[in-house]
């Protein structure tokens, strides 16, 4: 098999948790690799984080250049291709790091691209058999990937569990001198905080969120008045924010709050991987929606196959007459 | 501004339960209803604002079969002045590469200062407006949920990253940006805008007016294949409440009761 390498991302002088997750990963497609770890970044910080992978990785890549103080996957790309051996299988985190990195990384290594991958399930020859998802978790796929000219593999965080790591005490090897010049048609400026709401849902114990399944902004009512009957806070997923039903501070998921209640109640909500990726915890779940196929009921520890417009009024009755 | 927005006709997963086959080759398709996948459609009413804003046109361009016209149109409707389909057999099981191969093509017949596609579509991929732009040698920026234009050769936009952050870029033009849902509020479009535009013309174009050649698209090209589909198996899986409404919120309230879900 091709030599196996894992991007590191870090922040603040900690490595990611998929740091240690892409080892796993790697470990799945080739038991006996030797993996090498890419750390790209500046300064102290960035030994601090080639220092702690060292743990789970053979050889440490580090680059260190000021262009690559934030990571603009653009810049980023430059800086890999010009360290990258060809047929290479690279393995990066499928968030929105790796979104903006893998497909482009793909095309200029001229190697496969897949996306999103929540298993691995063997080699053949040079086919990787892996698992994707798709229509947002309601259905899985088998699929093959030929690697015989490398592949770029985006792997979903929290998928790859590395279980205790036994450190491999690997070497930190600096590549800077390697990389050429890192000019590039994307400019970062900075990041924008996210607002703060009149809620701050994280500190929730108890939270009634809703979904698509509201389907109407008039019908937000319905579940304000059962959060009110539980004294509960009120959350949402994602599409009702699109549609500027409720403000961004309440929204659940990777892109919005990581809440760690007691009991979630997902009325209505599917249960997409980047809405499940904002509920920790391990609260006691209930999921009520109409679809008896909603992913939701998989991870749920109650389910209940019901139309929340009309659940939700009977149940805040009855909570109120209690 | 020239603007080519890439659409795709999908499922519509608010109509309908996506279910799998009895073979297991493919989705259940009986009875399915299609629409334009949602990102896609935040995309196109970007780029008419942004047209409204500053001049120009919009194109809205498909790979796909005949039906992917009715999309077409329907963004047409919106406001998208021209509309393209790409349609080959020699498209047909085309991988995220092969499709960006064939949008390539079409790109590289215009003239376009903006690319945009959707930031993802049924496949949960993401991966086609990336790999378009490395193709193309142009900027990308994913995940875009705000675009402000600098000047004629620069825009300023926002990615949603994790958290509910932004991660503001300048970005130069000729580019390709991937659109994540909520950006704007894509406009209503009624069944007096569709017949509008149901007898405008959309040109289609196949492998070989776009210069591609046999074997880099379609399942002949594609490194990435489906083999099968199957109902995932997440967790343990929950414990269905079943019986009379009453029952079933008698046993409820107990359950939230004891893990302290009432106060």
């Amino acid at each position: 098999m091709a030599q196996i390498f894992a991007y590191i991302t870090h922040k603040g002088g900690a490595a990611d948790d998929t740091a240690f997750e892409l080892a796993a990963a790697a470990k799945k497609i080739d038991a006996g690799a030797a993996l090498t770890a890419i750390v790209t970044g500046t300064g102290a910080d960035l030994n601090t984080v080639c220092n702690a992978v060292t743990a789970a990785y053979n050889e440490v890549w580090k680059i260190d250049n000021p262009a690559l103080a934030y990571p603009n996957a653009e810049v980023v790309r430059k800086a890999l291709l010009s360290i990258l051996p060809a047929g290479s299988i690279i393995l990066l985190p499928h968030d929105t790091f790796g979104m903006d990195l893998g497909p482009g990384l793909s095309i200029k290594t001229d190697s496969a691209f897949v996306a999103d991958v929540v298993g691995i399930e063997g080699v053949d020859g040079k086919t990787l058999k892996l698992v994707r998802q798709e229509f947002s978790g309601q259905v899985s796929t088998h699929v093959t990937c030929d690697a015989s000219a490398g592949a770029v593999l985006n792997i979903r965080p929290g998928v790859c569990q590395p279980g205790e790591i036994k450190s491999v005490g690997g070497q930190v090897v600096d590549k800077s001198g390697s990389v050429g010049d890192l000019t590039v048609g994307r400019k970062f400026l900075e990041v924008v905080k996210a607002e703060v709401g009149d809620i701050d849902i994280t500190k929730s114990e108890v939270l009634v969120s809703i979904g698509r399944g509201i389907e109407d902004q008039e019908n937000i009512e319905i579940a304000t008045q059962l959060a009110e009957a539980m004294g509960a806070d009120l959350s949402c997923s994602r599409p009702i924010v699109d549609a500027k039903w409720m403000e961004k501070a309440r929204q659940v998921g990777t892109s919005g709050q990581t809440v760690k209640p007691k009991v979630y109640l997902a009325m209505g909500i599917s249960g997409s991987f980047q809405h499940l990726g904002g509920i920790k915890g391990s609260p006691f779940m209930v999921a009520v929606n109409k679809n008896p196929k909603a992913p939701i009921f998989q991870v749920a520890d109650v389910g209940i196959v019901a139309n929340i417009l009309e659940f939700m009024p009977e149940l805040t009755e009855k909570i109120n007459g209690l | 501004m020239e603007i080519l927005v890439c659409v795709k006709r999908v499922p519509d997963t608010s109509e309908n339960e996506i279910g799998v086959n009895s073979a297991g080759t493919d989705i259940d398709r009986d009875d399915l209803v299609y629409s334009v996948n949602e990102w896609d459609n935040y995309a196109v009413e970007e780029a008419i604002q942004i047209v409204d804003r500053v001049g120009g046109k919009v194109t809205v361009v498909a790979v796909g079969d005949n039906e992917s016209e009715e999309v077409l149109r329907r963004e047409m409707a919106m406001g998208a002045n021209d509309g393209l389909l790409l349609s080959d057999d020699a498209f047909v099981g085309s991988d995220g590469k092969g499709i960006a191969t064939i949008l390539k093509a079409a790109v590289k017949k215009g003239n376009y200062d903006l690319v945009l596609t959707g930031a993802q579509a049924d496949a949960g991929a993401g991966q086609v407006g990336g790999m378009l732009a490395a193709m193309l040698d142009q900027p990308y920026a994913s995940l875009v949920n705000s675009i402000e234009i600098i000047n004629d050769k620069t825009l300023k936009v926002g990615r949603e990253i994790e958290g509910g952050n932004q991660e503001m870029n300048e970005i130069q033009m000729p580019c390709v940006l991937s659109i994540q849902t909520g950006i704007n509020e894509p406009r209503y479009v009624g069944i007096r805008g569709i017949r509008k535009v149901a007898s405008v013309e959309i040109p289609v174009l196949g492998a070989s007016d776009l210069g591609i050649s046999s074997g880099s698209t379609g399942s002949a090209g594609a490194k990435v294949k489906v083999q099968d589909y199957f109902v995932p198996q997440l967790g343990k899986g929950a414990e269905m409440l079943e019986g009379s409404t009453e029952e079933i919120i008698d046993k409820l309230i107990e359950l939230l009761k004891a893990k302290g879900g009432l106060k």
